[in-house]
């Protein structure tokens, strides 16, 4: 489903993904681990299409397309999506009026017709309860003043809404009470199928007790430099990552 | 029979020469007090003359280009209420009154609520048929003194509105006034004059819209005049959607007393050179004035609204918002005075200027200026002027939302600050869609 090959990216001067490579397939989940400054949430952004990255080398090819020739919304609506690490506030906009929008216009993309007033708020009812989320949250601006659990959980009922081919969540369990995180967690398992796929980045194994992961890596100054089974994820936690910038040194 | 002056090429001695023709032509008349006002005012504009960039209040507002032009004083147009039909705005109803070239055109326009609630007379009848009234009104708070612009609308305005509310009233049907200018054939000037006295406890809604047609230039000089006695409340709002030739520039004098609410919209569409002036004087203990603007200038569009608020009671409240979202070369201005007086302690007021600039070329001018002579008062003001929020874009586009709707839904949903305070349906839905066919454009 996406393939990374040799993915070099830059902002400004600095190199910060340098050779980057991953596979996924559909129906994978992966977790993505690493210290901070990584380069973690730089995949994410370059994947999404944030425009503030240079990509100098490397390929990322989406389900046998081009996934850097695109934009950013023509890759949301082949299936991409991003659960933000800090989601943005959109003042004036509600959730519902912004995901109504955005629904439409990956409908539009892919040929389908739009959904009325009548089948977006079925749609979304049924969404809402997948997520625990509340009415009054949608209808007030988008993230604006949302608390940090309350922006996240909007994250994920975004992304059951779009219900996308390959989601990318860059942290959501960060700032999410033990409760919201299962919530969250079960949000993501729910939509789990063998059509699609999610990378899971993460610092904890916590949220890794919930969405279990198929394939476990580790992010170091830009490259992908250890991956392995869930279990790699409980030696994180037990040793940290010296071992593994050791070793990433080395060689 | 109406004279030309296009021997004239200096627009202000054309405007004064009118003004002389015109006194010829008059009988008894030219004795009348009124008469003797408005010759003073005259006087005042030919003393002080249209204004250059020198004048502190015009320093990025230039009528050099506007006094080039030539006018003809000549109201005559063969517009019929067919021509009117594209102007319409849906589903509205009213009270709506049709002024052609400045002109009010009865057999256009339609009454509807009864006299007991309001009485609606022309200006033109009312200065030549209530003498009393409008001697006690009529330029008692425009000021034409330090404005060339006041001073040459108080002498030469020929027609307008005057609109009386009678106490414990409440006016049902909401007043508009369509301003069209007929510049079809040449280019037009138009001189409306308004006059709106609200009594006590009463109630009423007005908007004024001032609409171009044809391709020639057009010049509108308004003034209108609110008064609102003790515990009245009027809904105003000024709506400009005007052609890329079309200069504008309108003065609104509101009077508050005791405990009267006043609240406005001021809506700049479209207009080549757009000024609008809103003084308010809150005269009275708990009165309240509340501001709301929004202007979308784009291609070489200029666009200046000043406002004052005078606080020259204690207990009295203004609270202010104007928005504007400038493309291309357009040019805007906001200069917000707020005066707070000696003795108007416990004063709230409130300033807010917020700008979009969605072009290198386009840039905005902001002068709050708050003068306090009060020491227990609340006043806060704040402007900014920046460009579209590109993390909220991004944002936008990686849930499928491409970059040009991002963009509107997001001026849209700024310019709705504005907007939603408007309680005229009909209007607001029309301005909605204008404004939405105009980020989308
Ligand atoms: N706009 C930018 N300008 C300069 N440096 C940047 C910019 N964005 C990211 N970086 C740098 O790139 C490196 C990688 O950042 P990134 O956000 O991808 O790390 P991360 O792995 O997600 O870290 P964390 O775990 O803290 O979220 C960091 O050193 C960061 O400072
Ligand atoms: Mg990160």
């Amino acid at each position: 489903m996406l393939s990374i090959s040799n993915l070099h990216a830059s902002i400004g001067e600095k190199e910060i993904l340098r050779g980057l490579n991953l596979e996924i397939n559909a129906g994978e989940v992966h977790a993505i681990m690493g210290p901070n400054g990584a380069g973690k949430s730089t995949l994410a952004s370059v994947l999404a299409g944030r425009e503030d990255y240079d990509v100098t080398s490397g390929s990322v090819v989406f389900d046998g397309k081009d996934l850097l020739d695109m934009a950013p919304e023509e890759r949301a609506a082949e299936g991409i999506f991003l659960a933000f690490q800090y989601p943005i506030e959109i003042p004036g906009v509600s959730t519902t009026n912004f995901l109504k929008t955005a629904l439409n216009e990956i409908r539009k993309y892919r040929g389908q017709d739009s959904l009325d007033a009548v089948q977006f708020l079925k749609l979304m009812k049924e969404k809402m309860k997948l997520v625990n989320i509340d009415q009054s949250l949608l209808s007030r601006s988008l993230n604006e003043g949302f608390s940090g659990g309350e922006k996240k959980r909007n994250e994920i009922f975004q992304m059951a809404m779009l219900e996308p081919k390959l989601a990318i969540l860059d942290e959501t369990d960060s700032g999410l009470d033990i409760d919201a995180l299962r919530i969250v967690a079960d949000g993501v398992n729910k939509l789990r199928s063998p059509e699609r796929a999610t990378i899971v980045v993460t610092h904890y194994q916590r949220l890794l007790d919930y969405i279990v992961p198929d394939y476990v890596h580790v992010l170091y100054k830009g490259r992908i430099v250890k991956s392995g089974p869930k279990e790699l994820a409980l030696e994180l936690e037990e040793k940290g990552y010296d071992w593994i910038k050791a070793e990433a040194e080395a060689i | 029979m109406t004279p030309s002056y296009a021997s004239y090429n200096d627009f202000k001695e054309q405007l004064l020469a009118s003004f002389r023709d015109n006194e010829e032509r008059m009988n008894g008349e030219r004795k009348s007090p009124l008469h003797q006002l408005r010759r003073s005012a005259l006087k005042q504009f030919e003393q002080l003359g249209f204004p250059t960039i020198r004048h502190e209040e015009w320093k990025y507002s230039n009528v050099n280009s506007l006094i080039k032009e030539n006018f003809a004083l000549d109201t005559a147009s063969s517009l019929t209420a067919e021509d009117l039909v594209p102007l319409e705005i849906p589903n509205l109803e009213g009270n709506i009154l049709y002024f052609v070239n400045g002109i009010y055109h009865p057999e256009l326009s339609r009454i509807v609520s009864p006299s007991e609630q309001v009485q609606i007379t022309s200006f033109a009848d009312s200065i030549k048929a209530d003498t009393e009234f409008m001697g006690a009104h009529f330029a008692r708070y425009a000021d034409y003194q330090d404005s060339a612009f006041t001073a040459l609308n108080t002498a030469m305005a020929s027609d307008g509105v005057v609109v009386r509310v009678p106490a414990n009233t409440t006016v049902d049907q909401p007043i508009i006034l369509r301003f069209i200018t007929d510049a079809r054939i040449s280019n037009i000037t138009s001189q409306p004059r308004n006059l709106v006295v609200i009594g006590k406890n009463a109630e009423v809604m007005m908007a004024e819209s001032y609409r171009t047609l044809g391709e020639n230039s057009s010049f509108v000089n308004v003034v209108t005049e609110i008064v609102l006695d003790r515990d009245a409340r009027m809904q105003y709002y000024k709506v400009l959607n005007e052609t890329a030739k079309a200069y504008h520039i309108g003065t609104t004098q509101v009077h508050q007393a005791d405990n009267s609410h006043f609240y406005s919209a001021s809506i700049t569409l479209n207009g080549q050179f757009v000024r609008n002036n809103l003084n308010i004087v809150l005269n009275g203990q708990h009165a309240e004035a509340f501001m709301y603007g929004l202007y979308m200038p784009n291609g070489r569009q200029h666009v200046d609204n000043h406002t004052l608020v005078d606080h020259a009671m204690p207990n009295s409240y203004s609270n202010e918002l104007y928005k504007g979202i400038l493309d291309d070369n357009s040019t805007g201005v906001f200069n917000g005075k707020i005066f707070v007086r000696p003795d108007a302690q416990k004063t709230n007021a409130y300033q807010s200027c917020k700008n979009v600039v969605m072009s290198p070329g386009a840039s905005m001018n902001t002068k709050p200026q708050l003068e306090i002579y009060a020491d227990d008062v609340k006043c806060s003001h704040g402007t900014t002027t920046g460009q579209l929020n590109d993390e909220a874009l991004f944002y936008m586009r990686s849930r499928g939302i491409p970059k040009d709707e991002a963009r509107t839904l997001l001026l849209y949903a700024f310019s709705q600050d504005v907007l939603s305070q408007i309680k005229i349906k009909p209007i607001r839905e029309y301005l909605e869609g204008v404004v939405r066919e105009k980020l989308t454009k």
